[in-house]
């Protein structure tokens, strides 16, 4: 199958609360959700930020808006007045995880977003 | 008998742009504005600022720009407002409105301000442990600044149902705001944990301003938004059974469709089922979102559990200083020159033995923003700026961040680009935590003014 990246599928934003980034995904339609579902777990995100998320990470599926909502512990460097980062409220945190590289069936290759356009 | 309130956002935080507030006074038809101007450090740093500059009024310093902007026409179409721009001076801020008020030739208006969110003085015997790290709240000890309890909406209730026409408060949930003017026209008990849930999810919705329009959303080729210069802000037509359409200011850029809805719907929430505001548990799993005309969202089915016997508060404790300076490297091999930088000021830094409890030194345009979670083969870019941050326990030490890069324009290496040096190079960090107290021990007072 295809591997493509998450842009494609999902859009996402990041909200910040203390030292707890939550990155919520938003499939772009229903049909694909359960990929992001099935490839997009919380030990895949985890991976995917790397050292950049120094605790735990938890998944909340939002069915009812095909959406999943991760909490990211220790993303963002002690809190928004305590750190040292650039971006601190970690509010740009979200573009990374639309590079992560979701496989995507070739019947829906032809409906991914941005993907098609000349 | 079915009875619309229309509710909109006039900011989403303290640095908010000024001009679509006033739009939203003057077109949206309004019976309510509401604002929002608080950062969770927002208090403690008023307190900070209060300590040293006694001309410092302790409330928002844009709120006579921001009433300037929308008195004049919500005087003339009865809409009421309602803000947290009190801050730590809620009765300050309620006494220089009636004097813009007076100014405008606006007599007999009754204006409130809403206190008891402050317990600075108290937070220690009333707490046991701070949330983050499990410790002792008496360990803070004299770092604590200040300490204030998340109130809800029922002292807004209150001053509305005393007649007052524009509500300042202190410390106040965000979506509680909102929350104030539906439980006074719709008269929703505090217990109708429903219809309290419903409430408190569309203030959720509303109180980040323009990020529920198309701010924050916009990104070229994949979600393009008409006017990105000329947001409009929100408006909240909610309905008796809890109901809402989201749209926005009339002729403003901008959208309002249901992927700007479900961003907003999730910012800043952990558990969706379970988002904890001092009204309610609010649950957003059972929301049904349709798209009912441009820029129309309707949602329903937003719900709520009965709330929490505690009410969440933030503590405000001084945690040192942080040194911060960068200067620029671009052409060929400028990856490279940026890297043996690092390696320069690292080596300096334990020349000058620089006592630091955290540093960084990034490369903004390589990996500044995204750290440890940078692909591996981001390519190089032509410019890089060498950023370098430090937190340290005193300001002399914090100093020697800017001192270093200061030598690095005339002892560095070649092609180093350096800015005249600027003062502001250290700053003072409020550290923020956070702790439960129980509702019994906050209570609110309402006070009134008339114009």
């Amino acid at each position: 199958m295809p591997r493509v990246k998450l842009q494609h599928l999902a859009h996402a934003r990041s909200g910040d609360k203390g030292n707890t980034s939550n990155i919520s995904v938003f499939a772009y339609e229903p049909d694909f959700y359960p990929l992001l579902k099935d490839q997009l777990t919380a030990e895949a995100f985890k991976a995917f930020y790397g050292a950049a998320i120094t605790g735990e990470v938890l998944r909340y599926e939002v069915d009812n808006i095909d959406a999943l909502n991760f909490v990211a512990h220790g993303a963002l460097g002690g809190g928004v007045s305590r750190s040292l980062a650039l971006d601190n409220y970690g509010k740009a945190l979200s573009a990374a995880v639309l590079g992560f590289e979701i496989e995507v069936p070739d019947a829906l290759m032809p409906r991914l977003k941005g993907l098609n356009a000349a | 008998m079915t009875k619309t309130v229309r509710i909109g956002s006039g900011s989403a935080w303290w640095g908010d742009r000024v001009e679509p507030a006033r739009l939203n006074a003057e077109r949206g038809d309004l019976d309510y504005l509401c604002f929002e101007t608080m950062a969770e450090a927002t208090i403690s740093a008023a307190q900070v600022r209060a300590r040293r500059d006694p001309s410092f009024p302790g409330y928002d310093t844009y709120l006579d720009d921001r009433m300037r902007a929308v008195l004049p026409a919500a005087l003339k179409r009865g809409t009421k407002i309602i803000s947290n721009q009190g801050w730590i001076n809620p009765d300050g801020a309620a006494q220089r409105v009636v004097e813009l008020l007076r100014e405008l030739g606006a007599t007999g208006v009754k204006v409130a301000s809403v206190n008891g969110s402050l317990i600075t003085e108290r937070v220690i015997e009333l707490t046991d442990t701070i949330l983050e790290n499990g410790a002792p709240t008496a360990t803070l000890g004299n770092t604590l600044i200040s300490a204030e309890a998340y109130q809800g909406a029922e002292p807004i209730v209150e001053a509305l149902r005393r007649g007052a026409q524009i509500v300042l408060t202190g410390r106040v949930a965000d979506p509680s705001l909102f929350l104030a003017p539906m439980m006074h026209e719709f008269g929703w008990a505090a217990d109708d944990y429903e219809h309290l849930g419903a409430g408190n999810g569309i203030g959720h919705l509303m109180e980040c301003g323009a990020q529920v329009t198309g701010g924050y959303f916009t990104d070229p080729g994949f979600k393009d938004v008409p006017e990105p210069w000329n947001f409009g802000f929100p408006i909240a037509e909610v309905e008796a059974d809890g109901s809402v359409v989201i749209t926005k200011t009339p002729g403003t850029g901008g959208t309002v469709s249901l992927a700007t809805v479900k961003e907003q719907m999730l910012y800043e929430v952990h558990d969706p089922a379970n988002y904890i505001t001092p009204d309610v548990v609010v649950d957003f799993t059972q929301a049904k979102l349709e798209q009912v005309g441009p820029d129309r969202v309707r949602v329903t089915g937003l719900t709520g559990k009965p709330r929490t016997p505690t009410l969440k508060v933030s503590m405000g404790c001084t945690e040192g200083f942080i040194g911060e300076d960068m200067f620029f490297y671009a052409g060929p091999g400028a990856l490279r020159r940026a890297q043996l930088a690092k390696t320069i000021l690292t080596e300096r830094f334990k020349i000058v033995d620089l006592k630091a409890e955290d540093m960084r030194i990034d490369f903004l345009g390589l990996n500044a923003v995204h750290g440890a979670a940078t692909p591996a083969d981001a390519p190089e870019p032509y410019e890089i700026a060498v950023r370098v941050a430090a937190r340290t326990r005193t300001r002399e030490e914090a100093a020697k961040v800017g001192r270093e890069v200061d030598g690095m324009a005339v002892s560095g290496i070649a092609h180093t680009g350096k800015r005249v040096p600027h003062q502001d190079r250290t700053r003072e960090v409020i550290g923020v935590w956070s702790t439960l107290v129980p509702r019994t021990a906050v209570t609110p007072s309402v006070s009134y003014f008339v114009s």
